[in-house]
C-alpha cells in the first residue's frame, strides 16, 4: 500500500516536471491573450444568420491574427449566444465586460438586442462593431465605443418606399411589423416615406404571432393592397407570406434586410419566389473582393456564407487592426478598452464590402443599399438572388 | 369606419375562429380529462401536443424524400399522420404519467404540478436535441400538399381551403368518438367511476392505475392529433411552439369548466372566436389605435369577465358528470 502511494506521488511529480517547463515557456513567449467576442443568436429561429456572423468573425481572426501574434499576444474567439433576446444579450454583455481580455465585440444581429447590450459595453468603453444592426438609435446615441459597418433603417425604409413607388408602381400598401425595435422602426420609416410620396397605406399592424396569421390576413385580403411590406425577420415573415399566399392574396411582398436568409425560401417556398427586399448587405457575389472570402468560407465551413458573414469578417478585421494600432500606441503592452475604441473610430479600412471609414457617431460615411429579388424557392440558390438596384447613400448627420 | 368591410370579412373571420377554436378544444381535452380524473393540471400537455406535430412533419418529410407525396392520396397521408401522431403522443403521455406523476400520487397537489412543469421543460429540450442531431434543424416546415391547399370559392371574398375543412371535420369526428367512448362504453364508465371516487372504484374491481393510464393515453392522443392538424394548418413548428397554444387551451378548459368534456369544446370555440374577432376587428374598429397585437388582452379580459360571473366555467355547473 505504502509503496503504491509513493509510486503514485513519483509519477505525478515526473509528469509535473515534464509539463511545467513547457507551460512556463509558452507563458513567457506571450504577453497575454486578446479575445474577440461575438454576440449573435446561435440557437432559435434566427440561428442561421447568427452562426454566419460568428463564422465570418472566426475566419477573419484565423486569417488576420498574424500581426498581433507577432507583437506577442495570442488571439482567441469567444462566441456568445444572445438568442435574439434583449435580456440574454444584456446578461451576456455583463459576462463580456467582466472578462478583461475581451477587447472587441462583433455583434449583434438584432438592433433590439444591440442597443441595451451596448449600454453595458459603454460602462467600460468596450468597442462594439456591428455588422448588421440597422436601427438609427444604435449610433445616434453618439457613443465612442459603438460603430457599425452597415447602413441605417431610416435610409433603408426610404429606399424601400421609393422602390415601391417608382419600380413596382404600388398604389396601396399594407404594412406589418414584428414589434421589435428593428422591425417596427424600419416599418415606420417605410410607412412615413410611402405616405409622403403618395402611396396609400391602408393598414399598419404589429404582431408577435409566429404561427397563426389567419386573423391578420383576413383584413388584408379584404382591403386588397397591391403591396405588403413586412418589417421584421425571416423566421416570422416566411410563414406569414406563405399563409398569405395560401389565402389567395396576390399582392407583391417587400421587406427589409431581415428577409435576407436562405431560410426565408426554405420556409416560405414558392410564396416568396419573386418577392423583393431591401438590404444593407448585398449577396457576397456583388462585392468583387469577397470572392476569395466566399471560397475560403465554403472550404472551411462546408456551406455558403449567410448574409452578414462578410460584414462580420470586415467588422472583425477592423477590430483586429484597431487592436494592433492600440498595442503599438501603448508601447507594445496590452492596450485598455478605451484605446481600442478610439482606434476603431479612426479606422480607414479597405474591406470586402468596400472602403469603410466611420463618421463622428460611428456610422460608415457612405453605405451601400440594395434592392434584391428572390429568384428561386430553392434555399440552395439564395446566393443567386438578383440585384435590382444599388445605391450609395451617405449616413444622415447626427441630430443635435 | 368602413361598415361594408366589417361585414365582408365577417364569414372569413368566423371560419378562422372556428378552426382555431377546434384546435384549442382538441388540446383542452387533454387538460380537462386529466383534471377530471386526478384534479391535477398536466402542464406537460403542450409538449405532448408538439410531439404530435413533430411526428407528423417527420413522416411527411420522409415521404417527400422518397417521392411518396405525389404517389399517395393526401387523405391517406393525413390519416397516416393522424394515427402516428396520436399513437406516439398518447404513449408518451402514458409514459410521462408512469414516470413523473404516479410516484407522486398522494403527495400535496403542488408537487405533481411542479413535476409537470419540469417534464414540460425536459420535453422541449429533448425534442430540440433529437431534431438537432437528426436534421441539424429544429424549426421544421410541413411540406405543402397541393390538394389540401386547394380553395373552394364560396363568394367573391370568401373562400375556404380543403385543409381548413379537414381540420374542422377531423376535430368534430374525434370529439364525437370521445363522447361515445366516455359515455357509451364500459371503459368510459370505468373512467368516470375513477373520476368520481378512486377508492370505491377500486373496490368495485376497477383497475384504477390502468384507467388513469388510459386517460393519459386518450388525452395525449387528442393532443397529438391537434399537433398534426396545427402543423398542416400553420406549417411552421419548433419545440417551443406548444407553449402558447397549450396555455390558451388550458384557459379554454377553465373557461368551459375544467374537468368537463363538453365544456372544453365550448371553451375552445369561445376562445378561438374571441381571438379571431379581436385580431381582425380591433384595428378596424379603433382606426388602428388598438391593433391585432391586443387580441390576447381583449380575449383574456372577456374571459376574466365570464369567470367573475361563472367561476366554475361556462358549463361547470350545468353538467355534473366528469370524465
Amino acid at each position: 500500500m505504502r509503496t503504491y502511494r509513493i509510486r503514485t506521488a513519483l509519477v505525478i511529480l515526473t509528469a509535473l516536471a515534464l509539463v511545467l517547463p513547457v507551460a512556463l515557456l509558452t507563458e513567457a513567449q506571450t504577453k497575454g491573450t486578446i479575445k474577440i467576442a461575438t454576440q449573435s443568436p446561435l440557437s432559435g429561429g434566427q440561428a442561421a444568420l447568427g452562426e454566419g456572423l460568428k463564422l465570418g468573425t472566426q475566419l477573419a481572426i484565423e486569417q488576420k491574427k498574424g500581426p498581433i501574434e507577432k507583437l506577442g499576444f495570442k488571439v482567441e474567439l469567444v462566441p456568445y449566444d444572445d438568442q435574439a433576446k434583449p435580456d440574454v444579450g444584456v446578461a451576456n454583455a455583463a459576462n463580456v465586460i467582466a472578462d478583461k481580455d475581451i477587447l472587441v465585440v462583433v455583434g449583434h444581429l438584432n438592433s433590439g438586442v444591440a442597443i441595451p447590450s451596448s449600454e453595458k459595453y459603454k460602462e467600460v468603453m468596450l468597442a462594439m462593431i456591428s455588422p448588421a444592426n440597422t436601427n438609427p438609435v444604435v449610433t445616434d446615441r453618439n457613443y465612442l465605443n459603438v460603430s457599425r459597418v452597415c447602413g441605417r433603417d431610416d435610409v433603408q425604409g426610404v429606399v424601400g418606399a421609393e422602390f415601391a413607388k417608382t419600380t413596382l408602381k404600388a398604389k396601396k400598401a399594407y404594412v406589418i411589423h414584428d414589434k421589435t425595435t428593428y422591425g417596427q422602426g424600419v416599418a415606420e420609416f417605410f410607412r412615413d416615406h410611402a405616405k409622403k410620396i403618395g402611396i396609400e397605406v391602408v393598414g399598419f399592424e404589429g404582431t408577435e404571432e409566429k404561427s397563426n396569421f389567419d386573423p391578420i390576413i383576413t383584413p388584408i385580403k379584404a382591403k386588397n393592397p397591391d403591396l405588403i411590406y413586412f418589417g421584421g425577420i425571416y423566421d416570422q415573415a416566411a410563414p406569414f407570406f406563405k399563409q398569405t399566399r395560401e389565402k389567395g392574396v396576390k399582392a407583391t411582398f417587400l421587406g427589409p434586410d431581415g428577409m435576407d436568409s436562405s431560410d426565408l425560401a426554405k420556409i416560405g417556398g414558392s410564396a416568396v419566389k419573386g418577392m423583393y427586399y431591401t438590404s444593407v448587405a448585398g449577396p457576397v457575389t456583388v462585392y468583387p473582393k469577397a470572392k476569395k472570402f466566399a471560397g475560403d468560407y465554403k472550404a472551411k465551413f462546408k456551406k455558403d456564407p449567410e448574409p452578414f458573414a462578410a460584414q462580420a469578417y470586415d467588422s472583425a478585421s477592423i477590430g483586429l487592426a484597431a487592436v494592433e494600432q492600440a498595442i503599438k500606441a501603448a508601447g507594445g503592452k496590452m492596450p485598455n478598452r478605451e484605446q481600442v475604441s478610439v482606434a476603431v473610430r479612426k479606422s480607414k479600412y479597405e474591406g470586402l464590402t468596400g472602403k469603410i471609414e466611420f463618421d463622428e457617431k460611428g456610422d460608415p460615411k457612405k453605405a451601400l443599399y440594395f434592392v434584391l429579388q428572390v429568384v428561386s424557392d430553392d434555399p440552395a440558390k439564395w446566393g443567386d438572388n438578383k440585384e435590382v438596384k444599388r445605391l450609395e447613400i451617405a449616413a444622415p448627420p447626427l441630430k443635435k | 369606419m368602413d361598415l361594408h368591410l366589417l361585414i365582408v370579412i365577417f364569414p372569413q373571420v368566423l371560419l378562422d375562429g372556428l378552426i382555431l377554436g377546434f384546435m384549442y378544444a382538441l388540446i383542452a381535452l387533454g387538460y380537462t380529462m386529466v383534471y377530471g380524473v386526478l384534479e391535477f393540471i398536466n402542464f406537460a400537455h403542450s409538449e405532448i401536443f408538439v410531439v404530435g406535430a413533430f411526428v407528423g412533419v417527420e413522416i411527411l418529410l420522409m415521404l417527400k424524400a422518397r417521392g411518396g407525396l405525389e404517389l399517395l392520396s393526401p387523405f391517406l397521408i393525413l390519416l397516416l399522420l393522424l394515427v402516428a401522431g396520436m399513437a406516439v403522443s398518447g404513449l408518451l403521455a402514458m409514459a410521462v404519467e408512469r414516470v413523473a406523476y404516479r410516484p407522486l400520487r398522494g403527495t400535496p397537489r403542488l408537487i405533481p404540478l411542479i413535476s409537470a412543469i419540469g417534464v414540460s421543460f425536459f420535453l422541449q429540450d429533448a425534442i430540440r436535441l433529437v431534431e438537432s442531431i437528426w436534421r441539424n434543424a429544429f424549426n421544421l416546415v410541413y411540406p405543402t400538399m397541393d390538394q389540401l391547399n386547394h380553395r373552394f370559392t364560396l363568394t367573391e371574398t370568401i373562400d375556404v381551403s380543403v385543409k381548413s375543412v379537414v381540420v374542422i371535420v377531423v376535430a368534430l369526428l374525434m370529439l364525437w368518438a370521445l363522447h361515445l367512448l366516455v359515455n357509451r362504453t364500459k371503459i368510459g364508465k370505468a373512467i368516470r367511476a375513477v373520476a368520481e371516487d378512486q377508492a370505491t372504484a377500486s373496490l368495485m374491481g376497477i383497475n384504477v392505475n390502468r384507467m388513469i393510464s388510459l386517460t393519459f393515453l386518450i388525452g395525449g392522443a387528442m393532443g397529438g392529433a391537434a399537433g398534426v392538424l396545427f402543423g398542416i394548418q400553420y406549417s411552421l413548428i419548433n419545440p417551443y411552439t406548444g407553449f402558447i397554444p397549450g396555455l390558451k387551451a388550458f384557459t379554454a378548459a377553465v373557461l368551459g369548466g375544467i374537468g368537463n368534456i363538453p365544456g372544453a369544446m365550448v371553451g375552445g370555440l369561445v376562445l378561438g372566436l374571441l381571438e379571431a374577432f379581436a385580431a381582425s376587428y380591433l384595428s378596424l374598429l379603433t382606426h388602428g389605435a388598438f391593433g391585432a397585437e391586443y387580441k390576447d388582452i381583449f380575449a383574456f379580459s372577456v374571459l376574466i369577465l365570464i369567470l367573475i360571473f361563472r367561476p366554475k366555467g361556462l358549463l361547470g355547473e350545468v353538467v355534473r358528470e366528469r370524465a
